[in-house]
């Protein structure tokens, strides 16, 4: 149940990656960075949270945000936050 | 002194995607002007536009992440700068400016809905950069690599013009090799729509959109709203030369006075417009008589229009050079709209074509102008004057030479 969460967020955070940024969605993997590998800016990644809060129904605070160095980081907090 | 050359084109406008479909539809005398049909516009009392089509032009990234001025900008810079070779220049020897009247006003006002609908979180977080008004000199300055200054002068109409006669000033002072210089706007939306309708300002001649920007026609009810970008790539002339650059034409003189009359009415007497054009011609160190045509900014409204042929008449006295107006083709770019013209002055005098005025059935009788009508003018001639006139009182004159 777990790993099928995880897969459906790394997928649907590669579909929203596709759309704000122009991402190939070969490059979203979870060892991927969002900074150094994706090259995702400071603003781009606001928008990439908020497509995921809409998305997964879920609510990324501020401070979460911070440590959300790559893609793996994204996925494990999301599917953390997804409501039973 | 330093001259300043011309090197490189660029242009989107209701004409078309490039510089080859402005000039092609100014000299067949296309019209660019439209109506804007149903919703949100059936509502409005003025609702004629010249629009842009920018599909596919820019990547998906780019079209969500840079207002429409600063797409506008960023194509037509591309273009210019491309013409001019893409010249290699040191980076902090580079500068852009690049107007704009209104800035990122589509940003604004469709993220204000957002807001209203769907709360803060969910306002873009590109949301200031695409509404600030250096955002178009900003977007050319990143995509080119410029550190030698990004400025944006902000001069309503006249800010095309105005950023020309700034990159003249910027060249002649030896701080920079290359400037990439023009102007950019986008603000078709209903709200600067029912603004300028307010002022009737506006043409309504909604029966016939592409009869509707007349320039010094007696029937002429205003102007119709464009958009658009126009960009030049300027350079010394040490510089072009040394990289044996192709050379368009030159930016001779340059001038930007003020009317300290009333912030959008024109000074009847043109005394502002006249001074301008006067310091234009003396920057250029050429006199009335060598002026071969005058690219009017004749915007179709009753009060410009005359005032502005009384500041020709003052600066130039007996001397008639032929006398074209772009917005009736194009409409009116505003910020742009300088900038638009520059190069079509430029393309006039390198290929000494003139185009026709377009919608010019019968003359204003105080339109006492040898006017460009139905056919363009073949002349070859080596100055032209541009002029731009914009909200505040603003008054630009570009010398430009073949």
């Amino acid at each position: 149940m777990t790993t099928a969460t995880s897969q459906d967020v790394l997928a649907g955070l590669a579909e929203i990656l596709d759309e704000v940024a122009g991402t190939p969605v070969d490059k979203v993997v979870p060892g991927a960075a969002f900074g150094d590998d994706l090259e995702i800016d400071s603003l781009t990644m606001v928008e990439v949270v908020v497509a995921c809060e809409e998305r997964f129904n879920v609510r990324i605070p501020d401070e979460a945000l911070e440590a959300l160095r790559t893609v793996g980081d994204a996925v494990a907090l999301i599917t953390a936050s997804v409501p039973a | 002194m330093t001259s300043v050359a011309v090197t490189g084109l660029g242009a989107v406008t209701p004409l078309g995607p490039d510089v080859a479909a402005l000039q092609e539809g100014l000299l067949s005398g296309r019209s660019g002007v439209r109506l804007l049909e149903g919703e949100p516009w059936d509502q409005l009392p003025a609702r004629l536009a010249a629009t842009v089509d920018l599909t596919g032009r820019l990547d998906r990234v780019e079209a969500r992440t840079l207002d429409r001025v600063q797409q506008l900008a960023l194509v037509a810079a591309r273009e210019a700068w491309a013409d001019a070779g893409s010249p290699e220049v040191e980076p902090e020897r580079l500068a852009v400016i690049v107007g704009s009247g209104i800035g990122g006003a589509l940003t604004i006002l469709g993220q204000a809905d957002v807001l209203r609908e769907s709360g803060p979180r969910r306002v873009s977080p590109h949301l200031v950069p695409m509404l600030m008004p250096n955002g178009p000199a900003a977007t050319v300055g990143l995509e080119l690599g410029a550190r030698g200054g990004v400025h944006t002068p902000v001069s309503a109409c006249a800010s095309g013009a105005e950023a020309i006669a700034q990159a003249l000033d910027l060249l002649r002072s030896g701080r920079v090799d290359v400037v990439v210089a023009g102007g950019s706007e986008a603000c078709v939306h209903p709200l600067p729509l029912a603004g300028f309708a307010q002022m009737r300002a506006l043409s309504t001649r909604h029966d016939e959109p592409e009869a509707a920007s007349r320039p010094y026609d007696k029937a002429r009810d205003g102007f119709v709203l464009g958009e658009g970008a126009g960009i030049v790539v300027l350079e010394t002339e040490e510089h072009a030369r040394a990289r044996g650059a192709r050379i368009h034409g030159w930016v001779a003189g340059a001038a930007t006075t003020s009317d300290a009359y009333h912030v959008t009415a024109p000074d009847p007497s043109g005394q502002g417009a006249a001074r301008s054009i006067v310091l234009a011609l003396r920057d250029a160190g050429l006199t009335a008589t060598d002026i071969g045509h005058v690219n009017a900014h004749a915007t179709s409204t009753p009060l410009g229009d005359v005032a502005e042929v009384r500041a020709l008449h003052t600066a130039l006295g007996d001397h008639r050079p032929v006398v074209t107006a772009t917005k009736s083709c194009t409409g009116h770019l505003l910020g742009a709209a300088g900038a638009v013209e520059a190069v079509a002055t430029v393309l006039a005098l390198r290929d000494g074509l003139v185009p026709a005025i377009r919608n010019l059935d019968n003359l204003d009788d105080e339109a006492d102008l040898d006017v460009v009508r139905l056919e363009p003018r073949r002349l070859q001639h080596d100055a032209a004057l541009s002029t731009s006139f914009g909200f505040g009182g603003h008054d630009v004159s570009l010398v430009l030479c073949r």
